[in-house]
């Protein structure tokens, strides 16, 4: 039974969040057997198979909406990550898919894998770090112009077009995540990565903060944005799907679930049994990224030792 | 007793003598080699200055903090000591609001120097959101500058009638004075409206000296960090701005009693009695240091410990010790001394005073940034540090000239001893004849 109901869910993870649906109890959803009875099978957050008359789906054509406002973000969607400190070796493919998705021009990556030690006696572990999405924002609180905002999916994006560059944000950040462009940024070829199936206006390239990067502009704060890009075209951040060791888990606070592109877990579940936690809890910032700690390590700390750089995050490729 | 005639010629405003020319010679070379720094900036964008995604903020911040910090002067003498009653100030009130005025202007000029994108300043207004400080400040500040300078045209207004009538010879000067004399008579009814709005004003201007320097604190207590999380930082400011402002007027009395000769109207008495003040004020900023620095080093917490050790035997230690011990502490006790007050030493240690409220104000905001929660990390070796560069200087400099070129042009068009309270002070009448002649 239980392997059962994990097949359902990981089926209809797969299926994707193509079927993003509204049931009277808000569960979601798949669709078993449209055809002969009026009724469908859903599985609710806890995993429970519940019966729903089809009238009461609905069925959407894209994760969008129909509206899709960029400073409302998608619809009913409320994302989550998690980070499983227990898997991360500081491989740091995380970190040049970003770089290189986002353009990045500058000497601060907006992605960074942290050494940690929290005492002497403790251990050493990875701890990659990028935008904690709060759902008390400090940075947006300072904000004087609205440049940042907050959505209602959760995301907290930057309007580059309208950023003033006082930095009060960078100031705000308890995370340090936020970077400067303190001069022209120099990005090489900016192109939009969404895959083969973007929109073809999308190409050409119409600023919107959905995609962070594309361009950077001078005199303007930059930050991880949680990928909407991809997510618009029903894809994980580039993080999560470049990442060897299955580290970051990305998914739907309000479908409950969490997937690393491999795996899929139940995302209440997955922190309770892994103790999880968010980073400063204490400032009640309130984010939207969870750790999961760094017991049962599958690698070595040390293994990570060779890849690790003080003073770089951005490597600089040339192209001639 | 002094005549009338004697009363207007000590105080009314000079042309510039040789000195003054080369004084305002020099602080245009100044200006003029800020605002080519400046067109570099504008042109090439922040990576001209020091600054980083650590050190976010630099000497620009810091040198803004300074120019509200010693403006506050401003509210200090002519309203708190005014409406207290004290009469020896009134010689200085008007220095004191020339040096609010120029350094307020030159403060929010600093603010947009430090904008990554001062082009955009106009979304301030078509988008500004009143739960950010920074548009807090940008209102307090804008409401001050409105106030001091009103301040000081009001109380102005019998000394432009009186330098009209003075300056006769020269027609198009005596026009200009007599516009801006706003046709004062000196009638019964201006002289109590004119008192009314001088003594509304006083009393506006202290909730909102107190307003932009409690803001301007909060720009910073409203994050997170470490030396700035504080719900102690907006006295802490207000105090430490009395302390600049208050080095600031006895050096320029000084050196506005040796270049127009007022050693009879700004005398020895008076510099006695702004040392004292001086030393209350330094005593009650060291009070609020102490609370600032010794509470959170006694409880050493992890985010404040990085902080407090750079501070104390760290990277910034030298200056620390250096704006504490020299700053305050030294100018203080030198100050107790009688000595001491006498003009030309208390005029070197308001120097010395002003300097270290300068220099406190960046180690109030620099440390803090370069001690983050997170550890620094991925960033090229000279972001852990944060030195200001060449043209930063040249920038920041030309801000300090702007207000001392500032001071400068209204000191040589308005008196700096108001003439009418002077007059009325010591009971010098205006000869009736000259009145009522006719053109």
């Amino acid at each position: 039974m239980k392997e059962k109901d994990q097949e359902t869910r990981r089926n209809f993870i797969s299926n994707g969040l193509k079927l993003g649906l509204l049931t009277a109890i808000g569960g979601v959803a798949v669709a078993k057997s449209l055809n002969e009875e009026k009724m469908v099978e859903l599985m609710d957050t806890d995993g429970n198979i519940i019966k729903v008359p089809v009238s009461k789906v609905e069925e959407h054509s894209s994760i969008k909406g129909d509206n899709y406002n960029t400073r409302e973000g998608f619809p009913n969607k409320k994302f989550v990550m998690v980070i499983d400190l227990a898997r991360c070796k500081n491989a740091k493919q995380c970190q040049s898919a970003c770089n290189k998705a986002h353009f990045i021009p500058g000497d601060n990556a907006w992605l960074k894998i942290y050494k940690m030690q929290d005492n002497e006696q403790s251990a050493p572990y990875w701890m990659p770090n990028l935008c904690q999405h709060c759902d008390q924002p400090a940075c947006v609180k300072v904000c004087p112009v609205d440049a940042t905002f907050k959505r209602r999916d959760g995301i907290v994006l930057i309007d580059n077009e309208r950023c003033i560059g006082c930095r009060f944000c960078m100031a705000a950040c308890p995370y340090s995540v936020r970077v400067f462009n303190w001069s022209e940024p120099n990005q090489g070829e900016v192109k939009m990565d969404m895959g083969m199936d973007m929109d073809m206006d999308m190409t050409h390239s119409k600023y919107t903060p959905d995609y962070a990067g594309v361009p950077s502009v001078r005199g303007t704060v930059d930050k991880c944005d949680f990928c909407p890009h991809m997510i618009a075209e029903e894809k994980l951040p580039h993080c999560v799907s470049a990442c060897p060791n299955g580290v970051y888990f990305f998914g739907d606070l309000y479908e409950d679930s969490v997937t690393n592109g491999a795996e899929t877990f139940q995302f209440s579940k997955l922190i309770k049994d892994n103790a999880g936690y968010r980073l400063m809890e204490d400032l009640g910032t309130m984010p939207s990224v969870y750790y999961l700690p760094a017991k049962n390590r599958q690698e070595d700390f040390e293994s990570g030792l060779e890849n690790y750089t003080e003073f770089e995050s951005v490597q600089k490729v040339k192209e001639s | 007793m002094k005549s009338y005639e004697q009363l207007t010629n000590d105080l009314a405003p000079k042309k510039f003598g040789l000195y003054g020319k080369l004084w305002i010679g020099f602080l245009s070379v100044i200006i003029l080699g800020a605002v080519y720094a400046y067109y570099l900036q504008f042109t090439r964008g922040l990576e001209i200055t020091g600054m980083r995604d650590y050190s976010l903020w630099g000497i620009y911040i810091s040198n803004f903090v300074f120019f509200v910090a010693i403006s506050l002067v401003g509210s200090l003498v002519t309203a708190i000591l005014r409406l207290s009653g004290v009469t020896w100030a009134t010689p200085l009130t008007r220095i004191s609001e020339i040096i609010a005025v120029a350094a307020i202007i030159m403060g929010g000029l600093t603010i947009i120097i430090d904008m990554g994108r001062p082009d955009r300043i106009y979304n301030l207004f078509l988008h500004g959101r009143l739960q950010s400080p920074i548009v807090w400040d940008v209102i307090v500040v804008t409401t001050y500058l409105t106030i001091s300078l009103l301040l000081l045209f009001y109380p102005l207004l019998p000394d432009f009638h009186i330098l009209s009538k003075k300056f006769k010879a020269n027609v198009k000067l005596s026009k200009i004075y007599a516009k801006l004399s706003l046709n004062w008579t000196g009638d019964a009814s201006q002289t109590s409206i004119y008192k009314w709005s001088i003594r509304t004003l006083s009393v506006l201007i202290i909730p909102v000296a107190f307003g932009i320097h409690t803001v301007t604190a909060w720009l910073f207590a409203a994050t997170y960090r470490p030396g700035w999380d504080s719900s102690n930082f907006g006295p802490y400011f207000i105090a430490g701005a009395f302390v600049a402002g208050a080095g600031g007027v006895i050096a320029l009395m000084y050196i506005l009693r040796r270049t127009h000769h007022l050693e009879e109207y700004i005398t020895d008495f008076h510099f006695d009695k702004m040392g004292k003040l001086l030393v209350l004020l330094i005593l009650v900023y060291i009070y609020f240091n102490v609370n600032e620095y010794l509470v959170p080093a006694l409880k050493t917490t992890e985010k404040e410990v990085g902080h407090l050790k750079a501070l104390f035997y760290g990277e910034e230690a030298w200056l620390f010790y250096t704006v504490i011990l020299g700053g305050l502490v030294f100018p203080a006790i030198a100050l107790l001394f009688k000595g001491m007050r006498k003009p030309l030493p208390i005029f070197i240690i308001a120097v010395i005073v002003v300097l270290g409220a300068w220099w406190k104000r960046y180690i109030i905001v620099i440390p803090t940034l370069l001690h983050p929660f997170l550890p620094v990390q991925g960033v090229p070796e000279s972001w852990h540090h944060y030195s200001p560069t060449h043209l930063e200087w040249l920038i920041t400099w030309g801000t300090l000239a702007g207000a001392m070129l500032i001071v400068t042009l209204l000191v040589r068009y308005v008196p700096i001893i108001p003439i009418h309270e002077t007059a009325e002070e010591r009971g010098i009448e205006e000869p009736k004849n000259e009145t009522n002649d006719e053109k």
